[in-house]
């Protein structure tokens, strides 16, 4: 028997995986945007929010993972946009290897993909699924505590949307502390308080993601 | 079920690492996790026992799990202490600016293996 001393992180291979994905859909001309969040947040209220106003403006797929529904993938479909759903069997977040898998049934789609990752704070910020940019969205009923509680989250994620901003009045959501908190743990991340309800900030949230498709497009 | 994913990119590198260091068997492995990682190592190690039965690579390997100390340190007094006893607020400053040093790690430090050429 002989030792080997590794020192390698037990993400290592994963985050192999990812790098290769995110080059392999350069080619393909796809943009993945990971969505993470915790269950209920308005994830897909938002998508369905943005495939409407984006739609003449930008191709947007959707590929929805859950851990056996596809109540979300329907929603999506409904409104005319391609969508997939991924069943993750149990597991709590998506890797590359399944996110690849899943892409395959997306064959010939160019654009704006979103991957809208297992309803969880933890675990699917520990895992590079390959993704372009990642996106982290906070809705105002789970609380402006949420930073110090799941920082990894917040230290991975390109943007934040705090969504259902029209229920604030409700709840004691402290918008500023969840921005003061956010930035402190990652002083790149841009915040987009949004209601997709009303569509207030949503501009600002959908000239953000054009924009950086149209920069990953021209790199 | 975080554990359970974990285990299964355990076992996907440990096979990485055997093919490029030709490794046939591997004996034992030693992983290293912080205090604040967020595993749980009794379903860590329940895990690895149910998947290693699955691999004949790590079949007859022995799962070690080394802790490693988390550590917190204020911005406000620059002192630091241990995270497990007193979390985000500074036990001397009372001060909440505060960040993690260590103790958030998971790596596989070392692996015993049996070369094909031995």
């Amino acid at each position: 028997m002989k030792v080997i001393e590794l020192r390698m992180t037990v993400t290592s291979s994963n985050d192999r995986d990812a790098e290769e994905l995110r080059s392999e859909l350069k080619e393909r001309g796809i943009f993945l945007v990971n969505l993470m969040s915790a269950p209920g947040s308005g994830k897909t209220t938002l998508l369905s929010r943005t495939i409407t106003d984006l739609s003449g403006r930008a191709e947007i797929g959707v590929m929805e993972a859950d851990i056996a529904s596809d109540v979300d993938a329907l929603r999506i479909a409904e409104l005319g946009a391609r969508s997939i759903q991924v069943h993750t069997d149990g597991m709590c977040h998506m890797d590359a290897g399944m996110t690849r898998a899943g892409l395959i049934e997306m064959e010939g789609e160019r654009g704006i993909v979103f991957l809208e990752n297992v309803g969880n704070l933890i675990c699917p910020a520990e895992f590079d699924t390959g993704a372009h940019k990642n996106v982290m969205i906070l809705s105002v009923p789970e609380g402006d505590d949420k930073p110090l509680k799941y920082p990894l989250m917040f230290r991975k994620s390109d943007a934040l949307v705090i969504t259902k901003t029209d229920a604030a009045p409700y709840f004691d959501f402290d918008t500023e502390a969840v921005k003061r908190r956010a930035l402190a743990l990652n002083p790149e991340i841009r915040i987009f308080p949004v209601s997709a309800k009303t569509g207030e900030g949503m501009e600002e949230w959908e000239s953000w993601l054009l924009s950086e498709w149209e920069e990953w497009r021209n790199a | 079920m975080h554990e359970l994913g974990i285990v299964k990119h355990v076992i996907k590198t440990l096979g990485d690492v055997a093919k490029e260091n030709g490794v046939k068997r591997i004996g034992s492995v030693t992983l290293e996790v912080g205090e604040v990682s967020g595993v749980v190592i009794e379903q860590l190690v329940d895990c690895w026992n149910y998947f290693r039965e699955k691999n004949e690579l790590v079949k007859n390997a022995e799962l070690t799990v080394e802790t490693l100390e988390a550590v917190t340190f204020c911005t406000a007094c620059e002192k630091t202490y241990r995270t497990v006893d007193h979390g985000r607020i500074c036990p001397f400053c009372k001060s909440k600016e505060t960040y993690l040093l260590r103790g958030n790690e998971f790596s596989i430090k070392q692996i015993e293996a049996e070369l094909i050429d031995e």
